[in-house]
C-alpha cells in the first residue's frame, strides 16, 4: 500500500507530500505521525504539502488532526509551502485552519519551529501566542 | 445553455476519485479555467464524491463541457441511489453533519461553485448538479 | 421564372443606392463628425451588392436562410465598428432601415399591381426587419466587449502589489471591495507573497469608502488566506468612521491586525521582522 514517507531530523519530523492525497493516505499519515511522534519524542513536525494541488475538507481536517494530536504529544507542527489557489478555496470552503501553524517554505517553516521549540524549553510559563 | 461535451464515470470506491479528478482537470485545462477556479470546482467535487461515497456506497457522475452565451464552463452531475436526504436546507447549513466530518460538505461546496442545485427523496436517492463558469 | 423584386433590384441597383444614400443623409442625425459620406457611402455600396447577389428566388421568403450569413457578418462588422466609434443605435438602427425605405421606394415605382406589390413589400420588409434584429445584437455585443475590457483593466490597476520592505508587501485597495474584486485582490497578493518570499502584507483600506459586513468578511478572508500561505496580514487604513460602523454592526475584527495609518503597520511589520529603522549620526559611533 502506498505511504508517505516521514523523515527524522534531529528532534524534527519531516513529511513532505508529493502526492495529490486521498481519504486512506491521509489517514494512514495522520497514525503513522502520532506513532512516530510517541516513538522518537520529537519536538517538531514540518509538513510541506508544496505539491499538493487539492485540500477538502476531509484532508484539511486531517492536518488540523495532526496538528492537535501532535500538541497534546507536546509537539509543534508547521505546515509549509500551500499554494495560493489552495489557500483560497479553503477558505472559500470555510475550512481557515486556525490554530495551525504555517510558513512559506521549509526553511522559513523549520526556523519557526526551531523558535517555538525554544520559547517553550526555558521557562513555561512565557505565552507567546503572537503568531497564532 | 449548449452541452459540448460529455462524459460519465462511476465512483464506487475511493481509489475512482483520482482518475475522475484528473479527467475534471484535463477538461477544466481545455476550456482556459484559471488555476483558482480549477482548484475551486476539483475540490468541489472532490466533497460531491466522497458525499457518494460515505453515504450511498458510490454512485454516477457526468461530467459536462458546457456553454451559455459567450462563456464555458463546467458542469457536473452527481447521481446516487442511495438513503437520500430527509432535510435538504438543514443540510445546507454550515455546521451540520450526520457523519463525524465537519459539516462543511455540501455549504462548502455550494460556496466553490457558480451554481449548485439539490434534490433528494428519502430512500430513492439524491443527485447534485454543480457549474462552474470559466471566470465565474 | 425568376422573381419580380429580383428583377427589379438587379436592374435598379443604383436607384436603390441613390434612394438609400438620400434618406440617409437627410436625416438630421448624420453623423458626418463619426464617418465622411464618401465612407458611409461605400460602405453601403458594398452592403448592398452583396444583398442583391444574394438574393434569389429560394430565400426571398426566407429571411433565415444561410444565404444571407454574408450579409449579417459585413453588417456585424459594420455595426460593431459602429459601436465602438461611438454611434448611438438609433443611428446604426437608421442605417439599416433607411435600406427598406430605399427598396420598397423602388418597388413602389417599378410594380403597378397593387396586389403584388404588397407581396413583394411583404417578403422585403421581413428580411430587413430580421438584419435589424441581427445589427443591434452585434451593436450590443460591441457594446459588452467595450465594457469587458474596461473592466478587466480597471480591476488590473486598482490592484497593484508593492514590495515596500524586502519581505514586506503593501496592496492599497482603492474603491468598493465586492467579492470579484476580492478573487483578484486574492489572487495577486498570494502570488506576489509566493514570488517575493514575503512573510508581511498590508492591506491598506484607506481608499475603501465604506465598510459593511459583506466587505469586512471579504477582507476577513484576504487575511485567513494569507495566513495559510504562511505569511502575516495587516489591515491598515481604517479610519474613525469605519471603526464606528465595524462596530455599530457587530463585526468580529479580533482576529485581525488593524493599524490606523500605513505607518504605522509598516512600524509594527519591522517589529515582527526584528528590524530597526535608527537616525543616522553624524559621527561614525552610533550612540543609543
Amino acid at each position: 500500500m502506498e505511504k508517505i514517507p516521514i523523515l527524522r531530523m534531529g528532534n524534527l519530523l519531516l513529511v513532505t507530500i508529493q502526492v495529490d492525497l486521498y481519504d486512506r493516505l491521509a489517514e494512514t499519515l495522520e497514525s503513522d505521525l502520532v506513532q512516530m511522534i510517541k516513538k522518537t519524542g520529537a519536538r517538531g513536525v514540518l509538513i510541506d504539502i508544496s505539491a499538493v494541488s487539492i485540500i477538502d475538507s476531509f484532508m484539511g481536517r486531517i492536518i488540523g488532526n495532526i496538528a492537535t494530536m501532535s500538541k497534546i504529544l507536546d509537539a509543534e507542527t508547521v505546515v509549509v509551502g500551500m499554494q495560493p489557489a489552495v489557500a483560497i478555496t479553503l477558505v472559500e470552503l470555510g475550512l481557515p485552519l486556525n490554530g495551525v501553524l504555517t510558513a512559506l517554505n521549509v526553511e522559513k517553516g523549520m526556523e519557526l519551529l526551531k523558535k517555538k521549540i525554544a520559547e517553550e524549553e526555558p521557562e513555561e510559563e512565557e505565552d507567546h501566542g503572537d503568531t497564532e | 445553455m449548449v452541452t459540448l461535451n460529455r462524459e460519465s464515470m462511476s465512483i464506487m470506491r475511493e481509489i475512482d476519485v483520482i482518475p475522475f479528478r484528473n479527467r475534471l482537470k484535463e477538461y477544466a485545462v481545455k476550456i482556459g479555467m484559471s488555476l483558482v477556479n480549477q482548484t475551486k470546482i476539483i475540490t468541489a467535487a472532490s466533497e460531491l464524491a466522497r458525499n457518494m461515497l460515505k453515504y450511498a456506497n458510490g454512485g454516477k457522475v457526468t461530467i459536462e463541457v458546457v456553454s451559455k452565451g459567450r462563456e464555458n464552463g463546467i458542469r457536473m452531475v452527481f447521481k446516487d441511489e442511495g438513503p437520500g436526504i430527509p432535510d435538504i436546507d438543514k443540510a445546507m447549513k454550515d455546521g451540520f453533519s450526520t457523519g463525524k466530518s465537519l459539516g462543511l460538505g455540501l455549504p462548502g461546496t455550494k460556496r466553490l461553485v457558480s451554481e449548485f442545485a439539490i434534490t433528494s427523496e428519502v430512500g430513492k436517492g439524491t443527485t447534485v448538479i454543480v457549474t462552474k463558469w470559466k471566470n465565474g | 421564372m425568376k422573381n419580380e423584386a429580383i428583377k427589379i433590384f438587379q436592374k435598379k441597383k443604383k436607384a436603390v443606392l441613390e434612394n438609400w444614400m438620400k434618406f440617409q443623409l437627410a436625416d438630421e442625425g448624420l453623423r458626418e463628425d463619426l464617418m465622411s459620406n464618401e465612407d458611409l457611402r461605400s460602405q453601403s455600396e458594398e452592403l448592398l451588392d452583396a444583398f442583391i447577389d444574394n438574393l434569389s428566388d429560394e430565400n426571398i421568403d426566407d429571411p433565415a436562410n444561410s444565404a444571407f450569413e454574408a450579409i449579417v457578418d459585413i453588417l456585424s462588422g459594420i455595426s460593431i465598428s459602429r459601436a465602438k466609434q461611438g454611434f448611438s443605435p438609433r443611428e446604426t438602427g437608421i442605417f439599416v432601415f433607411s435600406l427598406k425605405d430605399a427598396l420598397l421606394n423602388v418597388l413602389q415605382q417599378e410594380i403597378k399591381d397593387p396586389q403584388e406589390l404588397y407581396v413583394q413589400s411583404l417578403k422585403i420588409i421581413k428580411i430587413i426587419d430580421s438584419f435589424g434584429i441581427s445589427t443591434f445584437e452585434t451593436f450590443i455585443k460591441g457594446r459588452e466587449e467595450v465594457i469587458l475590457r474596461q473592466t478587466d483593466e480597471i480591476s488590473e490597476i486598482s490592484t497593484p502589489v508593492i514590495r515596500v520592505w524586502d519581505g514586506i508587501l503593501a496592496l492599497p485597495i482603492i474603491g468598493t471591495l465586492d467579492s470579484a474584486r476580492t478573487q483578484i485582490v486574492m489572487e495577486n497578493l498570494l502570488q506576489e507573497i509566493v514570488e517575493s518570499g514575503s512573510s508581511i502584507a498590508i492591506l491598506d483600506i484607506s481608499g475603501v469608502p465604506a465598510v459593511d459586513s459583506l466587505v469586512a468578511q471579504h477582507l476577513i478572508k484576504t487575511v485567513s488566506a494569507t495566513r495559510l500561505m504562511g505569511a502575516e496580514c495587516i489591515i491598515s487604513g481604517i479610519r474613525p468612521e469605519i471603526a464606528q460602523t465595524v462596530v455599530h454592526l457587530g463585526i468580529d475584527l479580533s482576529q485581525v491586525v488593524t493599524k490606523a495609518s500605513l505607518a504605522s503597520a509598516l512600524k509594527t511589520a519591522f517589529g515582527l521582522l526584528q528590524l530597526q529603522v535608527v537616525k543616522k549620526q553624524k559621527q561614525q559611533q552610533i550612540t543609543e
